[in-house]
Formats: C-alpha cells, structure tokens, sequence
C-alpha cells in the first residue's frame, strides 16, 4: 500500500481512536465506545445502502435481535462472549435471510416499506417478551467475557476489544466490495437489468449481501448489549432504522468509514445539544432535511477532500469507479 | 365467538379500515403522481389531533374547531410542499426518506416543546356521546358510526373527485403522462400543492376523528404510518381503488385478529402474534404479487 | 441434429386489447446473421424481450440449442450462451469500460461467490477484458468511467460486453442507433468480422447493414411475421414493400440490387 494522503488519514484517525482511553477519562472512552458500536451497525446500513442500492428501512431490527439474542443467553447463564457473540450474529443472520428472502423480492419503495414493515413487526415481538421486561426491556447480569483471555468489566478493555472487531468489521467489508461478490453487488446497483442479461442473477447475490450486513448489524446489536448491560425494543424501533439511515448520509454514503463519523455527529449532536435543552431532536430533524436538500456530500467525503486526500492507496483506479473511501463527485449518487 | 362480537368487531374493523383507507390515500397519490415518499404524512395525522386540541380549546365549539382545525393542517401542508417537498420530486428515493424522516423527528419533538409530554384527551363531543342499537341486543358506540359515516362520505366525495371532475381527470392524468399534463398548460405546481394539501387535510381528518378514540401524544402518527404503509404495499402503489381494498383488508384482519389469537393462543404468545398478524397478511400478499393487488404502474 | 440455434413457436403476448405479439414464430438457424426489421411500433422490443427472458409469452414456446427455454430466467439464458445488447445504452456507469468488460467476464465464471480477493488484482478477468476493449476500438479507453464516454463508444461497449460473456447466439438491438456515418460504417464493419463467428440475430432499421450483413430477413409489422426468407425475396415481397418499405426506400433498395 502506497504511502499516501489517505493511508496517513487513516492512520491519524486509528492513532486518535487509540488515544481515547489515555486521556484518563472513562466518560470519553464509553462514548467512543458508542460512536464505535453505532458506527459498526451504520456501516451495515451503508453495505446494503451504499454498495447494493438497497436503501433499508429495517436495519434496526437486526441491532436488536442481535442485542436481543446476547441478552437472552447472558441471562441463560451463558457469559462466554466466544460463544454468545457468535450465536447472536448466527441469529442474526437467520433472521436476515427470512426476511431477505421475501424483502428482496420488491425493490424501491415497495422495499423500503416491505423492510420498514418487517422491522416493526420484530418490535412488536420484542415489546410482547413479558419474561424480558416487555416494553421496559430488561438488564443483564454483567458483561459477557472472553474465556480464557479477559473480562471486560474494565470500561477501556472493552473499549479496545469493540475497536478491535469494528476494524475488523471494517477490513471484512472493505476486502467484500472490492472482491468478484462485490462487483457483481455494485454492478447490480448501477444497473441490475444488465447484470442479469450478463448472466448474474440478482436477487441470490442481493440476498447473500442482506444477510451479511444483517450479521454485522447483529454483531454491533450483541456489543451494544455488553456496553449497556441493558436491552428494551427502543433499539429495534423504526426510528433507530432511520437514524442509523441518517448516520449513514450525514458521514458520506458509499464510503465504509464515512458511517462511522455520521454516528459521531448523531452522539455528539445528542450529548452537546442535550446540555441546553432536552429538545435536541428539534435540531437534529432539519440538520438531516438541509444535509439531504443543501449539502452536497458528507463529513467524511469532506474531510477527505479538505486534507487533499483524495487519491486512493492503489495506483490504477479501481474497475467500479472511485474507490473507497470516495472522493466527493461518486457521492452515492452512482447510476440510478 | 357470538353474534354480538362478531357484529362489534366488523364495525371496528369497517371503522379502523376506513381511516387507513384516508391516510393511505394521502400517501398513494403522492408517490403515484409526484413520485415522492412521504414519511411525514404520519406527522399530518398527529398535527391533526393536536389542531383540534387547541382550536377547540380556543372556540369551544367543534363546528367551528374542525374547519378551523383543517385549515390549520392545510397551512403547514402548504409550507411544507413548498419548502421540502418541491426540491424532492427530482431527487432519489433515499433523499425522500430521510428528509420526510428528519421531518417527522422535527414535527414529534415540535409537539412537545409546545404540548409537552403529557397525553392530551379529545373529548367526544356530547351529541355523539353514549350507544345505539344497531341490531337488537347490540349496543354500539355512537362516535364511532358518526366517524365511519363520515370517512364514507369522504370517500364518496374522493371518488367523485377523482372519476367526475376536471381536477380528478388531471390526477388520474398526472400519474401516467406528466407531460401530456403540462402541455395541457396546467400549472403542475399548483397541482402538485393541491394534491399534497388533499392528502394532507385527509390525514389531519383521520386524526381529529381517532383522536377522542387515542391519545393525543407526540409520536401518534408514527403506528398509523407504519400501518399505512402495509396498506399500500398490499393494495398497490399509486391505487385509491388498492388504498381502499388494502384499507378495508389491514383494518379488518387487524381488528379480528387481536380478538381471535389470544382467544386461540393464550394471552402470552398471543400478543407477540397480534401485533404480526398484519405483517403476515403482507408477507402473503406479497407471494402472490409482488407489485400489490392494484398496481397503477410498476414501481 | 436442429440447424435451428433459437425458435420462437407460436409466441403470443397480449397487453390488453394491443396484440404486441401476434402468433410469431421465427427461427434463427446456427452460424447465420438473421436480421429483424420492421417499423416502429411493431413489437421488435417486446419479442426481444421475451426471448431473453425479461417477458412471459402468453402462449408459446422458445428453444434454445433444442432445449425448451420459456420458463428461464435471463441470467440463466444468458449463462447458456444467449448475450444481448441493448438498443438504449445499458451499461454499469459508474464503472470503468474496463470493469464493464470485466464483470461481463466474470460472468462466465460459474460463480461469484467469492468475498475476499479483489477482482482489482485479477489478471485472468482482465486480460480478456483488455483484449475485448481492444478489438472493438477501445483498448485506449479502459480506464475511463463509462458515464463519460460519448455515444459511439457506449456501442462498441456495450458489444464488447455481449461478447465477453462467450455467447452462441448474438442478440443485437440496433447496434448502430444515434451513430453517425463514419461510425455506423465502422460498427458494420465489426459485425462483419463477427459474422460466421457468433450466431446473430440483429434488429436494425439501417438498411444498409440489413442487406449487406443479414443472411436472411423477417419482417415483423404490427406483431406478425410477414414475410421471411433471403434479401431477394424479401427486396421483391409486395407485402413487405407496401408495409414497410416506403418509396424512397424502395428506390433505394433497387438501386442496391
């Protein structure tokens, strides 16, 4: 990998992302600890959103199950992360791939209420879960541990093991969208009409790319339980769907890392505002109207350009246009 | 299950169909002409409810709070077609999702700030209060036959509109030929702002009549989309006549089967399954057509 | 043991009252240009559509090589060996005409279920790609994104495309529409080296490349075949004269003779 702008911006952010901790404050750490577990679950959004053309109503429902399914077994008595994360995202997945399967079907707007739909429908189930506090949700009896190797009682362990698995999540998705799977993903973005007269069929790739970003979701969904030590339906709510959608486009659709700085801006405008007035959604309603209506990319996609960066590590461009993280100009626009 | 149940709750399910058939309306005809999604339309049903609070509030009368009331919910439908919707129509289905849904963030926190927190009570007016036979041995709620005559009439006059004047004929043309439209010289701006405004006032309609039946709280608005959606998913994008099978359908199945399945199912799973009973309907609609039962266009 | 590569038996396809496909049946036999002319509106679209599988005929059936294909869906037709171009460009835009080619490759693998290795790094998918690009004039152009090259080259991409797949059969949808002189002649020219190579069924409103490529003509007018046979016959056919061949054309044609 060439030494480049964007390699050195990606090296600051990851050296400022492991700074956290050192600043003695363990209020700074949870939060990072938040922006980077909403940050994975974006990034599942901006999988399906940026990558397939699949815009997802429903995403949250996988945080939730995946929440859901680490609780359930943690209450169980089964505390071994080993185990209980895995499990979640193998939940997690299942779910994705039922619901993919009929989803998938519809595109546009059908598919955006068909996932709407279905995610509220996982609400209502979790909301209905008299032994798991129904609508209040319940709490767990402390946080799973890594057998063999750590707990993770200790807020910064944690924190290091989350940042961990969201570079992980990160390397994962980015190897995806570059690989064959991905070309035929992006492809069939641009234009899926083409893709099947080439000879690939749509909806079997559509569906594989629904349920991994289903997994991830499900996997922030079951580190998001760990963090909080507490589960309620809120999670699964269609407005979180939609909040994670606007976490996706505030930092830069298209883009992987982009997501990540959008759940920043979300948790930063919540805790800031919050300090003068518990009506921060006042705000942060039209802040997303005048992103969508007045602003041409995102936080990341700017931050790029702003530090010149935007030529990427590999040196002949990619075969499906920009690559990622993209420069300003293949903003999820694409072709529609 | 008696005769007296059954007949009850066929009245509710005509009742709730109804009022899914007012929202969905709004909604259909504003993706199926102006090819815009609108998440907000729920926030149309809530300002609604909380537009009759206070002008009843202000005039103490309800013939006069809700004219006054439908005014209101027309003024901040105007705005918001010129402000928001207008610079949607040519954008992508994304941008149409998130700034509809950066709107009803707004509109439920806006509530709030001048409401507060604390649920608001319609109450029925006295006229309409208090029960009727409708079949001997059957007593039924006043309010909610008044409510369903009018969502009749509304549909009566819907249908009127639509098949029997010139702004119905346009609506009708609007959806398939666009251009022919604006040949035609007709301002297709202010056709866009009437139709959104009709959906609208239909909206606030449906809210200030289930008001006194809820409560009026920030987030109302939000279960009834959701709902609304389902509807047009399965009566078909861009249909009245699928915005009023599909009604019909989701209020009825929804109705029957919160009485039904914790009859057959207990109180515990039941009340996980009442709540997909509806989701259900959808998925199966679905399997057979994947465009809805009345598809107008494709997509 | 058939000649016949793809056959159409009997298609029917009604949308409402319009009968857009009115009792077609056509065979294209192995190794010929077979070319489908007709004027606007008479349905080419709307068969081509169903033999690739985008439509359902109402009736009838289509073949392939001898097998029954109407219940197929387009990706598997075209993983049999039926490619297609369109007559509206319809290409990955945001990709460059290199990845275009590429993924059309790709598509002959027998899968692309692979996550991890980037498709950036595969010489196996590009070469050929690069090859494809440089037979039909764009070996200078791969790296370019496909939304800003010009007309022309969206054509000659979008046939490249069609041949990286490794067809049989060549289903071309006016591959010369909106070129200019100096390009259509060198688009004939292509399809002139093609011809003998690939099985061809074009759909062309260029006469030109019709009689000078074509080894045999159908004529669809308002959803029915109305005449089929050799440029001759097709020149003399009174029907397909009156239908179709307006006078200038006529004029034109026995100019050619």
């Amino acid at each position: 990998m060439g030494l480049n702008r964007r390699t050195l911006l990606h090296a600051a952010l990851l050296l400022i992302a492991l700074a956290v901790p050192l600043t003695g404050n363990i209020y700074y750490t949870r939060f990072a600890t938040q922006i980077a577990i909403y940050g994975m679950a974006a990034l599942s959004v901006d999988l399906l959103l940026g990558f397939a053309g699949l815009v997802t109503f429903g995403q949250a429902a996988f945080f939730g199950v995946g929440a859901y399914a680490a609780g359930m077994l943690s209450v169980a008595g089964w505390t071994d992360a080993f185990i209980v994360w895995p499990a979640a995202v193998a939940v997690t997945m299942v779910c994705a791939l039922v619901i993919g399967a009929l989803a998938l079907r519809t595109a546009g707007f059908q598919f955006i209420m068909v996932t709407l739909a279905f995610a509220q429908m996982i609400y209502y189930i979790g909301q209905s879960l008299r032994d798991y506090g129904g609508d209040n949700g319940f709490a767990l009896p402390g946080r799973n541990h890594l057998d063999g190797l750590l707990t993770l009682r200790n807020h910064v362990t944690f924190y290091y093991v989350v940042l961990a698995l969201l570079v992980l999540v990160l390397v994962v998705a980015l190897r995806l969208v570059h690989s064959q799977f991905g070309m035929v993903i992006r492809g069939g973005r641009d234009n899926e009409r083409r893709l099947a007269a080439i000879g690939f069929p749509p909806y079997r790739y559509k569906l594989v790319a629904f349920v991994i970003a289903g997994g991830i979701a499900g996997l922030a969904g079951a580190l998001m339980a760990n963090h909080a030590s507490f589960v309620s339906p809120a999670i699964m709510s269609w407005q979180m769907s939609g909040e994670l959608l606007a976490m996706v486009i505030l930092g830069s659709p298209g883009t992987l890392i982009g997501p990540i700085f959008g759940a920043a801006i979300y948790l930063l405008f919540e805790q800031i505002l919050s300090d003068y007035t518990e009506h921060w959604m006042l705000y942060f309603g039209p802040l997303l109207v005048v992103r969508v209506l007045f602003i041409r990319e995102g936080l990341w996609g700017f931050l790029v350009r702003a530090f010149g960066a935007q030529e990427a590590p590999q040196a002949p461009p990619d075969l499906a246009g920009d690559a990622i993280p993209a420069a300003s100009g293949s903003e999820g626009g694409g072709g529609r | 299950m008696t005769w007296s149940l059954l007949i009850e709750q066929s009245f509710n399910g005509l009742q709730l169909g109804l009022m899914l058939f007012l929202m969905a309306v709004g909604v259909t005809l504003v993706f199926g002409i102006m090819r815009v999604i609108n998440l907000a339309h729920g926030s149309m049903f809530m300002i609604g409810g909380y537009a009759l609070v206070a002008t009843f509030a202000a005039t103490r009368s309800y013939w006069l709070a809700v004219p006054l009331a439908l005014v209101a919910v027309l003024i901040v439908a105007a705005i918001l077609e010129i402000l928001v919707l207008r610079p949607l129509y040519k954008r992508e289905l994304l941008d149409q999702v998130l700034a509809t849904f950066g709107l009803t963030l707004f509109f439920n926190e806006l509530v709030v700030v001048i409401w507060g927190r604390i649920p608001l009570n319609l109450t029925i007016p006295a006229f309409l209060d208090g029960h009727v036979e409708i079949f001997p041995g059957i007593a039924y709620p006043v309010y909610r036959l008044a409510i369903t005559a009018v969502a009749v009439v509304v549909g009566v006059m819907l249908f009127w509109l639509i098949t029997r004047t010139r702004l119905g004929a346009l609506i009708r043309a609007g959806s398939d030929k666009r251009e022919i439209v604006e040949a035609l010289g007709v301002n297709i701006g202010l056709l866009y702002t009437l139709i959104f405004g009709l959906g609208a006032a239909l909206a606030g309609l449906a809210g200030m009549m289930t008001g006194p039946l809820l409560s009026i709280e920030s987030g109302m608005g939000d279960p009834i989309l959701i709902l609304t959606l389902v509807v047009i998913v399965i009566g078909g994008v861009g249909s009245v006549r699928g915005a009023l099978v599909g009604g019909l359908l989701v209020g009825l199945f929804d109705t029957f089967s919160r009485v039904l399945i914790p009859q057959f199912f207990g109180v515990g799973a039941g009340s996980a399954l009442v709540g997909m009973a509806v989701y259900v309907l959808m998925a199966i609609v679905l399997v057979f057509s994947r465009t809805g039962l009345f598809a107008a266009h494709r997509g | 043991m058939s000649a016949a590569l793809i056959e159409a038996v009997h298609l029917c396809k009604s949308f409402g009252a319009l009968r857009a496909t009115d009792d077609v049946s056509l065979t294209v036999e192995r190794g010929e240009v077979h070319a489908l002319i007709g004027p606007n509106g008479a349905g080419k679209t709307t068969l081509i559509g169903q033999l690739t599988g985008e439509l359902k005929p109402d009736s009838g059936r289509i073949r392939f090589a001898g097998r029954d294909i109407t219940a197929l869906a387009t990706a598997d037709r075209a993983r049999l060996g039926l490619a297609r171009s369109f007559q509206i460009t319809s290409i990955f835009n945001s990709f460059t005409a290199e990845g275009n080619v590429a993924l059309a490759v790709q598509a002959t693998d027998r899968h692309s279920f692979k996550l991890w290795h980037p498709a950036q790094r595969l010489e196996r998918l590009r070469r050929p790609a690069r090859q494809f690009l440089r037979e039909l004039g764009l070996g200078a152009r791969g790296a370019v994104i496909a939304s800003g090259m010009s007309h022309g080259e969206h054509r000659q991409l979008e046939l490249a495309m069609a041949l990286a797949t490794r067809p049989t059969l060549l289903l071309l949808d006016e591959p010369m529409a909106g070129l200019g002189s100096e390009e259509s002649q060198a688009m004939m020219a292509l399809l002139a080296r093609l011809k003998g190579h690939y099985t061809m069924l074009l759909i062309e409103h260029d006469m030109d490349a019709v009689f000078s490529l074509a080894d045999r003509i159908s004529v669809l007018v308002a959803g029915r075949i109305i005449a089929s046979g050799s440029a001759e016959e097709i020149r003399a056919h009174p029907e397909v004269r009156s239908a179709y061949l307006g006078e200038e054309d006529i004029g034109e044609l026995d100019a050619q003779g």
